[in-house]
């Protein structure tokens, strides 16, 4: 982890035409990637007849705040709020217990058949999940769990092989000497898992959070196949539907899209340097 | 290595198991029993209520056989995966190359290509949805200030494809990272050594940044071809598989066949042959990769910790 510290690339020559070259393509880039983002902002903020404008209006003339308030109430959001705070939470909350436990079995234990089993989790990250899917559905329809949240949480909370891997790798940097003196304590293994790696792999635990966090909150194809009633929605299958099922003003739509994607980056800006520091670090391993 | 006794008895026996057992557990109950489960299911015609038949290999050469929307679909995906992959890890190496160089704001710059990735692929289909629209969409409009006039994008059959890609390579930009840190692990002494052996900028380009950078490539390019042929939410939401079928994605068939018309036999055929795809390709990849992908050594990561 942390591979982005240090070893900052010396001035290669430091040729202006080069720098001149980077500066313009990473300018020119932003702008192809920002102007969206932009889009949907200025979109939100219009009026319904602002939007339908040609050329097309950069800063509406009036800001609408209330399309926000509009198209959240057009829509039972709230309840989608609700059922997708649910899955996040339990799933996090899931996700630190089980793949923490897991990480920590495969890191500190030597035992029979462990490295043919952590094959085998490093193996399930490149199952497609069409081939799973079918059955987990008919599956999950026996045990009577489609169209409520169980099928989209309970499975968290037997780990995931992404970071059950993480927290693993995180676990091996941890000295052992800090478990044997635990040890010479009379600390028994579940002891020192609970009192001394989990407080020490809190940045293992935060990325994982917010990993977590993200992916489960994005998601779309879990509450697709899994939920039927409307009640059940988490926000992102809301969004889709709210845009199929009626013509909705894109004003509206534009205002829910941002609500709906604030939290995620609101998260990424304040764990901004944990993800692109150690995304890159883990994947790059 | 460990700190158990010779021999271990009883607890201290099965404690590293107690401590694995959510992931055995969940493995047998949402992975393997349920990858089993499917392989039975692709021998038999299986619809959700009603009768149960075997069928041995029908299903199989049924898709080959007798299923035009196969072989659209499979064609839609390569088609796709031409542009995408190619595209995706040109852009990336060349963004993370550029922020490289030492430039100011470089927190800015990763931070703006890593945004689009961290909201949710729905919320990037509407804003596409509406960026594409052909009668207000802001695509156009920026193409005609360059004297483009751009088609209805995601209703002209010959470009609503090349307008998923845009859209893909919009939420990709994580890849920009992973190339950035392979970039930043290559020792700068060898640029050194190479400017001081009079080496141009081309010449360390193919010579030093690329072999140095080709695990990272190899990686890359792995996950990019497995995202490339698992494409579905993007055509969900945004052309729903048309105009006329030609963004009809080959995760969006099996989708189909599973949850729109229920045959979860023959959808479970169609998942085995896209596992059996990307297995394929995933090994046709390592297998070249002896010949481009250079590792210093006999630490992989030539340099880093592993």
């Amino acid at each position: 982890m942390g591979v982005l510290r240090g070893r900052q690339s010396q001035g290669r020559g430091g040729s202006l035409i080069r720098k001149t070259v980077a500066y313009a393509s990473l300018i020119f880039f932003s702008f192809l990637f920002l102007a969206p983002f932009y889009w949907m902002i200025s979109t939100a903020l219009k009026s319904d007849t602002e939007i339908l404008q040609y050329p097309p209006k950069w800063i509406p003339d009036v800001l609408h705040w209330e399309n926000f308030g509009n198209a959240w109430m057009s829509q039972p959001f709230h309840l989608y709020l609700e059922n997708s705070l649910t899955v996040t939470i339990l799933t996090t909350i899931g996700q630190l217990i089980s793949s923490s436990l897991v990480a920590y079995g495969f890191a500190r234990f030597t035992f029979k058949g462990r490295d043919f089993l952590f094959m085998v989790v490093l193996a399930t990250m490149m199952i497609p999940w069409e081939v799973t899917m079918i059955p987990l559905y008919m599956e999950f329809n026996y045990l009577g769990w489609i169209n409520t949240l169980k099928p989209l949480i309970v499975p968290s909370f037997f780990g995931s092989a992404f970071y059950i891997f993480l927290m693993r790798q995180f676990i091996l940097t941890i000295p052992r000497e800090l478990d044997e003196a635990a040890r010479i304590d009379g600390a028994g293994s579940f002891q020192i898992y609970a009192r001394i790696i989990m407080p020490l792999m809190m940045p293992a635990l935060i990325l994982v959070s917010v990993f977590n966090i993200l992916g489960t909150w994005n998601d779309y194809l879990g509450p697709l196949i899994f939920l039927n009633d409307q009640s059940q929605y988490t926000l992102t299958l809301g969004l889709a539907q709210f845009k199929g099922m009626y013509e909705v003003e894109a004003t509206g739509l534009m205002a829910v899209t941002l609500l709906i994607s604030l939290p995620p980056l609101l998260l990424f800006f304040l764990a901004q340097r944990y993800i692109v520091d150690n995304s890159a670090g883990v994947a790059i391993k | 290595m460990t700190v158990q006794p010779k021999k271990l008895k009883g607890r201290a026996f099965l404690t590293p198991y107690l401590f694995i057992l959510p992931w055995i557990l969940g493995f047998l109950a949402f992975t393997l029993g349920p990858m089993l489960f499917s392989l039975v299911m692709s021998f038999f015609d299986w619809p959700v209520v009603g009768e149960v038949t075997f069928v041995g290999l029908d299903n199989y050469v049924n898709m080959f056989t007798d299923d035009p929307l196969f072989w659209q679909s499979l064609w839609v995906t390569i088609k796709f995966a031409l542009l995408f992959v190619p595209l995706n890890l040109f852009i990336a190496l060349f963004l993370a190359m550029m922020l490289n160089q030492k430039v100011r704001g470089s927190g800015f710059f990763r931070t703006v290509f890593y945004l689009p990735s961290v909201i949710s692929g729905v919320a990037l289909a509407m804003i596409w949805a509406w960026v594409y629209d052909g009668e207000y969409g802001i695509f156009n409009y920026l193409l005609s200030l360059v004297g483009i006039t751009g088609p209805n994008w995601l209703n002209d059959t010959s470009w609503a494809l090349v307008a998923m890609v845009i859209a893909s390579l919009w939420g990709q930009g994580s890849m920009v990272l992973i190339f950035l840190a392979g970039l930043k692990s290559i020792p700068e002494s060898l640029y050194e050594a190479a400017s001081i052996d009079g080496a141009g900028a081309v010449q360390k380009f193919f010579r030093i940044t690329l072999p140095m950078v080709s695990p990272t490539i190899l990686f890359n390019l792995i996950m990019t071809i497995i995202s490339a042929f698992q494409q579905l939410s993007l055509a969900l939401l945004l052309t729903g598989g048309g105009p006329l079928q030609s963004t009809y994605f080959y995760a969006m068939f099996a989708y189909d066949n599973a949850f729109k018309y229920f045959k979860m036999g023959y959808a479970s055929a169609n998942s085995w042959f896209m596992f059996v795809i990307i297995l394929v390709l995933t090994f046709l990849v390592f297998k070249t990769s002896g010949k481009w992908v250079y590792y210093e050594g006999d630490n992989r990561r030539g340099g880093e910790e592993a």
